[in-house]
């Protein structure tokens, strides 16, 4: 594990842009009677385990975010590297 | 002249759309596996509904970088004619050989059954045998129908006559409740600007035979066949 390095990608709908799943989760916390949440959008997130030698790493990552992770129509994306 | 039916991992109306051609036109049609790299001297590609690959990340988001579709999006920039169904309009959004994105159904429920499609564009070689205006009765089966785009963008296919159809109900009115999954302006299908690719969400293959509750179907792949044998009538 020490020769790799780690990444978090999360990818979430943009502002604006309708998040039914959300919607519905936020109607649900309300009849659970959770009143306190204004608002759910919904994502998700991937882990990406990196080979430690690699080069352009950043760029690659935002190669394959925007080509596969997201969808740039609908989706934003932000990445956050770990060590 | 021939079709060619592309079947993935996950392909679930491949035999419909290849029965469709086959056995109610009596046409020329082969599939064509997703590894492969060659599309069999097909005229017209058909991109078959179904869950490619599982639908894993985003419905057609794999599918999109398999060895066929790399020889579909060659053929389509060419001014090869593709078809794509479902999931197989899915997949052209997410290659981007059509604009937008197909999203989750806004009630999140999957929908299958027969809605009421207007033709709003019949100098298209896929509805050329369609009036303008047309009510076209076909099924749907989908859970990620919801056709979204920006807002000026969705100006620019509707000033070009990219839309080529819209849900509405029976009468032929575009209203909230004839749209069966929150798509923007009730689109239930596109082209793009060049009229070679046509994606739709409704099924046009299911819609063949009598017994299948509509022939309606029939009229759209008839407009395909009938542009690539008599091709002064291609819109």
């Amino acid at each position: 594990m020490s020769n790799s390095q780690k990444a978090v990608v999360y990818v979430r709908l943009k502002d604006g842009v309708l998040d039914p799943q959300g919607v519905t989760i936020h109607k649900a916390l309300a009849q659970m009677g959770y009143e306190d949440f204004i608002s759910v959008r919904s994502g998700r997130f991937f882990e990406l385990e990196i080979k430690a030698d690699s080069s352009d790493i950043d760029q690659k990552i935002n190669e394959i975010c925007s080509k596969l992770l997201a969808n740039p129509v609908i989706e934003e994306y932000s990445v956050e590297k770990l060590q | 002249m021939k079709f060619g039916v592309v079947t993935f991992p996950g392909s679930n109306c491949d035999y419909d759309a290849y029965a469709a051609v086959r056995h109610v036109m009596k046409e020329e049609v082969e599939f064509l596996w997703h590894k492969s790299e060659d599309l069999g001297g097909s005229d017209v590609v058909i991109l078959p509904g179904g869950f490619s690959y599982g639908d894993y990340l985003r419905a057609g988001a794999i599918a999109r970088f398999s060895p066929i579709v790399r020889q579909v999006i060659r053929f389509a920039r060419s001014g090869g004619i593709v078809i794509g169904i479902c999931n197989g309009f899915q997949i052209l959004t997410e290659c981007g050989l059509l604009p937008g994105a197909l999203m989750r159904n806004a009630h999140l429920r999957f929908c299958c059954k027969h809605v009421y499609l207007r033709v709003e564009n019949n100098a298209t070689r896929f509805t050329q045998a369609c009036a303008k205006g047309e009510i076209l009765k076909i099924p749907i089966a989908h859970g990620d129908g919801n056709y979204y785009h920006f807002s000026e963008e969705i100006g620019k296919l509707e000033d070009n006559g990219q839309v080529v159809f819209r849900y509405v109900d029976q009468d032929g009115n575009m209203t909230p409740e004839a749209n069966p999954n929150g798509s923007v302006n009730n689109i239930a299908g596109i082209m793009n600007v060049e009229g070679n690719v046509l994606g739709m969400m409704p099924h046009p293959e299911r819609a063949v035979e009598q017994i299948l509750g509509s022939t309606n179907g029939l009229k759209l792949l008839a407009s395909v066949r009938d542009s690539v044998s008599s091709p002064a009538l291609a819109g």
